[in-house]
């Protein structure tokens, strides 16, 4: 049983960074996305391994059902053509040479001279992010004030998802409103 | 379940990095989307896993995992904003491409 699950993490942790890397590292836009399907119900696997089914369940219907399907209409949709090799800016450059110091810094700091102290492991028999119960219990309990504002979030998004998503003011606004459209 | 904690954190970091270097180093609009959204998974799992390994009876330890819920409900509502902004932008300047799109910089 053990050993079981031992593999399971092994393999559903080298799928989710397997995949990660190809999304960042594919050409063309519909393979990366599709890469990214693959990351994300690896990360859902890990989810479930660490007994939060519900969030497991969460992230493959918004993740790998609606983020990848928008991602998929928008890049069908632009008509992108295949990226050309491109060397990064100077600036980006730099910062990446300075992220990848700092990282290796970090590792070493972790893992070489001071560590991070003990992690705990003071996990219960029983595992309450398994049950949706829980969730919902804390949602409309504890957390309704968050729950409000993230609905609220939501409409706002949407009504600016209509309004980014409308024809340019440029070619609406002379003939609709006159003179009087300021642009 | 013998896998430690630190075993999740270091595939968790693994996914933020990947993501992190990826909205640096990639020029496509959607890529660095994607890896924007990458960063935000590694730290999902980062937060499950702790809130999973630190959870007893006393003490449920449900924030974390209420969090993921916000981040991911949020990470959706960022995608079609952004999305819909990339849609826009290729509308106008018929690319996606960040290294032709400096109006300002001209």
């Amino acid at each position: 049983m053990t050993g079981m699950s031992d593999i399971l993490f092994y393999a559903f942790a080298a799928i989710t960074v397997f995949s990660a890397f190809m999304v960042v590292c594919s050409r063309n836009p519909v393979n990366a996305a599709l890469f990214m399907i693959a990351a994300f119900v690896g990360a859902a696997a890990l989810f479930a391994l660490l007994e939060a089914f519900f969030l497991a369940a969460v992230q493959v219907l918004v993740y790998a059902g609606a983020v990848i399907v928008l991602f998929l209409f928008i890049i069908m949709l632009l008509d992108v053509e295949r990226t050309r090799a491109l060397r990064p800016a100077l600036v980006s450059l730099a910062a990446s040479a300075a992220a990848l110091g700092l990282l290796v810094v970090g590792v070493l700091w972790l893992f070489a001279w001071e560590g991070a102290g003990p992690l705990v492991d003071a996990r219960g028999s029983d595992a309450p992010a398994a049950l949706a119960r829980n969730f919902g219990y804390e949602l409309f309990t504890r957390y309704l004030l968050p729950v409000q504002v993230t609905g609220f979030l939501l409409l706002v998004a949407m009504i600016g998802v209509i309004h980014i998503s409308k024809r340019p003011a440029r070619d609406t606004a002379a003939e609709s409103k006159g003179e009087e459209a300021n642009p | 379940m013998s896998i430690g904690l630190d075993s999740y954190l270091v595939v968790a970091g693994l996914v933020f990095v990947i993501g992190f270097f990826g909205v640096l180093l990639r020029r496509n609009t959607l890529i660095v989307l994607m890896g924007l959204e990458l960063m935000l998974n590694g730290c999902n799992i980062a937060l499950v896993a702790f809130s999973r390994y630190h959870a007893t009876p006393a003490n449920p330890m449900m924030e974390g995992n209420l969090f993921v819920f916000f981040i991911i409900t949020v990470a959706a509502a960022e995608v079609a904003v952004g999305l819909a902004i990339i849609v826009q932008l290729f509308r106008l300047r018929q690319t996606v491409m960040l290294n032709e799109l400096q109006l300002l910089k001209d």
